[in-house]
C-alpha cells in the first residue's frame, strides 16, 4: 500500500467504518439513557424541575473556591484542554472544510499561527493533566485503565495533528493519513469509554439540578 | 547563442553523436565558457551543493565521456519527451541532452523500424555496462500484446535493455509508479520500472511530465559524480523533490492567514488566494515546481490559478476528486451518517424497550423482605 493508497482509505472506507460506529454507538447509548425513565415523584413540588435543572447545567460549570483549592491543578488543565480542543477542532480551517463537507455549512477559520499556538497550549495541558494523575496519590489510586487510554487516545490526534501541519518525522501523505486514522480510533471508542461524557455531561447536571429544583432546595 | 571567441578554441566535432567529450561537444555547438558555468552553477544550486563544487561539475561535464543513452518508450503519452524538449533550442539543458550520445529514442530518432532496433542493439552491445537507460511510460503485465515495439513486448524490451545499464533513469510518473495506466482499474495490469527491475540502481524523476531541468539536473549529476543522488524512500532525488509544493508555495502565506479562494472566479481567486479549498496537493506532493517553475522559469500550475494535482506522487491518480479539498472526505460521510441515526435510533428504541421489559419483570417477581423473615 502506497502513502496515498494509505492517506486514499483514511478519508474514505477508514471514516465510512470510524462514523458508522460511532453515530451508532452514540445514538443507541442516548435512547439507551432516556428510555430508562425515572420513577413518577409523589411528593409535591416544591419548585420548577426545568429552572433548577438549567441553572445547574451552568453553576456546575463553574467551580467553586472549596472544589477549585482541592483540585486546582486537574480544573485548570482540564479547562485549558477542553478549551484548546474545542479551538483546534473547530476552528482550523482543514477541519471546518472536513465538517462542512458533510454537514453542509461552514464558518470563519483562526490564522493558522493562532491555531498551532492552542494545539501546543493544549498538548502541555493534557500532558499536565496526565503528570498530575499519576503523582497524585488519590488520582493514581482512582485511574484505571480506560482513563488512560481515554487520554492517550485524545492525546494522538493534536500530536499527529501538529506533526502533519509541521511534517515531522515522516513525509506530508503518510503524517495526514496516520492523523485521520488517529481521529477515527477516537471515533470508534467514543460510544464505549468515558469519552461520551461530551454528549452525557449536560444530561447528567441537568437532571441534578432537576431533582433539586423539584424539592426546592439548591442544587 | 553566441560564440565566445576568447574563451573557445572553435575546433568543431563531429555532430552530436558518436565519442568525443561533452567539453567539445558544447563548444562545438557555440556555448560560450560563461553559459556553461552558469549552468553548472546552476545545477549546483539545484542540488544544493556548495559553490566550492561548481569547478568540479564543469570539470567533470568538460571531461565527461559523451554516454550513451538508450530511451525506451513504454505505455505513456510522449508527454515527458514533450516537456524535455520544452527546453529546445538554444539552452544549455537541451544541448547537454544533445551532447550525450542518445542513441535509441522512439521519438526523437529519425531512423524507424528494424534499423532503428539495430542501433539499440548495437548500442547495448558496445557499451554493454556503461550506458545510461532512460525509461518512460509504464509496462503492461496482464497481456505483452497491449504494448509492443517492433514486435518486442514491453517487458522484454526492458528486461533486455536493464541488464547492461550502469543505472536506469525512470522518467515520468507511469514509469516510476505507474501513473495514469495504472489508475484503477489498471485494464493493462501496469507496473513501474522498479517492480520489474530489482538489481539496478534506479532513480526516478516523476510528474506528468517532469520538469525538464530536473531531468537535465539528474542527468549531469550522474556525470559529474558517477553515481546516483541522494534519494528519498520512493526513489526520488532529494535535491529536487525533498520538499513540498505547499512548504515553497508562493501563496502559503494566504494558507496560514485563513485567505482562500472558495471558487475559480470569486475575489479570493483574483486576489490570488490560496488553493487549499479547491482541492490543491500542495501539502501532499513533494517536486521542484514551486522553485524551478515551468517554461524556463516562467510560472507553475498554481502561480496560473489551479491547485496542484499531486503528479510526482504515486498513485496520485486515485487520491481522491482533484478539486476536493485534502482534508475532505473522499465519500459520502452525509449520507452513511443520516442513515445509521435512522437505524440506530430503530436499534436504541428496540434496545430500549427491551431494558424497560427487564426493569418492570425485575419488579414483579422481586419477593420484599419482612423483619420477620430476617427473624426465622
Amino acid at each position: 500500500m502506497t502513502e496515498i493508497e494509505l492517506l486514499s482509505w483514511a478519508r474514505g472506507p477508514g471514516l465510512q467504518i470510524a462514523t458508522v460506529i460511532f453515530v451508532a454507538g452514540v445514538v443507541i447509548r442516548i435512547f439507551e439513557i432516556f428510555m430508562l425513565g425515572r420513577k413518577a415523584n409523589l411528593a409535591e413540588a416544591k419548585g420548577g424541575e426545568m429552572s433548577g435543572g438549567l441553572k445547574t447545567m451552568i453553576t456546575r460549570t463553574i467551580p467553586d473556591r472549596t472544589t477549585f483549592k482541592r483540585s486546582s491543578v486537574t480544573i485548570v488543565s482540564g479547562y485549558i484542554f477542553h478549551i484548546g480542543l474545542f479551538i483546534v477542532c473547530f476552528l482550523s480551517a482543514p477541519h471546518i472544510l472536513f465538517l462542512k463537507d458533510i454537514i453542509g455549512f461552514g464558518w470563519p477559520s483562526l490564522p493558522t499561527p493562532v491555531i498551532d499556538a492552542f494545539a501546543v497550549v493544549t498538548i502541555i495541558a493534557m500532558l499536565a493533566t496526565l503528570v498530575n494523575r499519576l503523582t497524585n496519590k488519590v488520582m493514581r489510586y482512582l485511574t484505571n485503565f480506560e482513563d488512560l487510554l481515554t487520554w492517550f487516545i485524545t492525546f494522538l490526534p493534536l500530536v499527529t495533528g501538529y506533526l502533519a501541519f509541521h511534517r515531522i518525522g515522516m513525509t506530508a501523505p503518510t503524517l495526514l493519513a496516520v492523523h485521520i486514522l488517529s481521529v477515527e480510533l477516537l471515533l470508534i471508542i467514543f460510544p464505549f469509554t468515558k469519552l461520551m461524557h461530551a454528549f452525557t455531561l449536560f444530561i447528567a447536571r441537568w437532571y441534578n439540578g432537576a431533582i433539586s429544583g423539584y424539592r426546592g432546595v439548591a442544587s | 547563442m553566441k560564440k565566445d571567441l576568447s574563451l573557445n578554441d572553435g575546433t568543431p566535432t563531429e555532430g552530436t553523436t558518436g565519442s568525443g567529450t561533452l567539453g567539445e561537444s558544447l563548444r562545438s555547438q557555440g556555448v560560450s565558457r560563461r553559459s556553461f558555468m552558469k549552468f553548472c552553477a546552476t545545477t549546483a544550486s539545484m542540488m544544493a551543493l556548495p559553490p566550492s563544487m561548481i569547478p568540479l561539475i564543469a570539470n567533470a561535464l568538460e571531461n565527461a565521456m559523451r554516454p550513451s543513452v538508450i530511451w525506451l518508450s513504454f505505455q505513456e503519452c510522449t508527454g515527458c519527451t514533450e516537456s524535455l524538449t520544452r527546453a529546445h533550442s538554444p539552452t544549455v539543458e537541451s544541448l547537454i541532452f544533445e551532447s550525450i550520445s542518445l542513441d535509441y529514442h522512439h521519438t526523437l530518432q529519425a531512423a524507424s523500424g528494424e534499423a532503428a532496433e539495430a542501433a539499440r542493439e548495437a548500442a547495448m552491445e558496445e557499451n554493454f555496462g556503461n550506458y545510461l537507460l532512460v525509461v518512460d511510460g509504464s509496462i503492461p503485465l496482464d497481456n505483452p500484446g497491449y504494448s509492443t515495439i517492433a514486435g518486442i513486448s514491453n517487458l522484454d524490451m526492458l528486461t533486455e535493455s536493464a541488464k547492461g545499464a550502469a543505472a536506469i533513469i525512470a522518467v515520468g510518473t507511469c514509469a516510476t509508479y505507474g501513473g495514469i495506466p495504472h489508475a484503477n482499474p489498471n485494464p493493462t495490469g501496469a507496473v513501474s520500472v522498479k517492480d520489474i527491475i530489482k538489481d539496478k540502481r534506479i532513480i526516478n524523476v516523476p510528474g506528468c511530465p517532469p520538469i525538464p531541468v530536473v531531468i537535465t539536473g539528474v542527468l549531469a549529476h550522474y556525470l559529474t559524480f558517477g553515481s546516483i543522488p541522494e534519494l528519498d524512500h520512493i526513489g526520488r532525488p532529494k535535491a529536487f523533490y525533498g520538499q513540498s509544493i505547499h512548504d515553497r508555495c508562493y501563496r502559503r502565506p494566504f494558507y496560514d492567514k485563513g485567505q482562500f479562494a472558495e471558487t475559480f472566479d470569486d475575489e479570493g481567486a483574483k486576489k490570488g488566494w490560496c488553493l487549499f479549498k479547491l482541492g490543491c496537493r500542495g501539502p501532499t506532493t513533494y517536486n521542484a515546481c514551486a522553485t524551478t517553475k515551468w517554461n524556463n522559469g516562467t510560472s507553475f500550475p498554481i502561480e496560473s490559478g489551479h491547485p496542484c494535482l499531486g503528479c510526482s506522487e504515486p498513485d496520485f491518480w486515485d487520491g481522491g476528486g482533484f478539486y476536493k479539498a485534502l482534508s475532505m472526505p473522499t465519500e459520502d460521510i452525509s449520507k452513511t451518517a443520516v442513515y445509521t441515526v435512522a437505524g440506530a435510533a430503530a436499534a436504541g428504541a428496540v434496545i430500549g424497550a427491551l431494558n424497560r421489559g427487564k426493569k418492570s419483570n425485575s419488579d414483579k417477581i422481586h419477593i420484599k423482605t419482612t423483619i420477620d423473615d430476617l427473624r426465622k
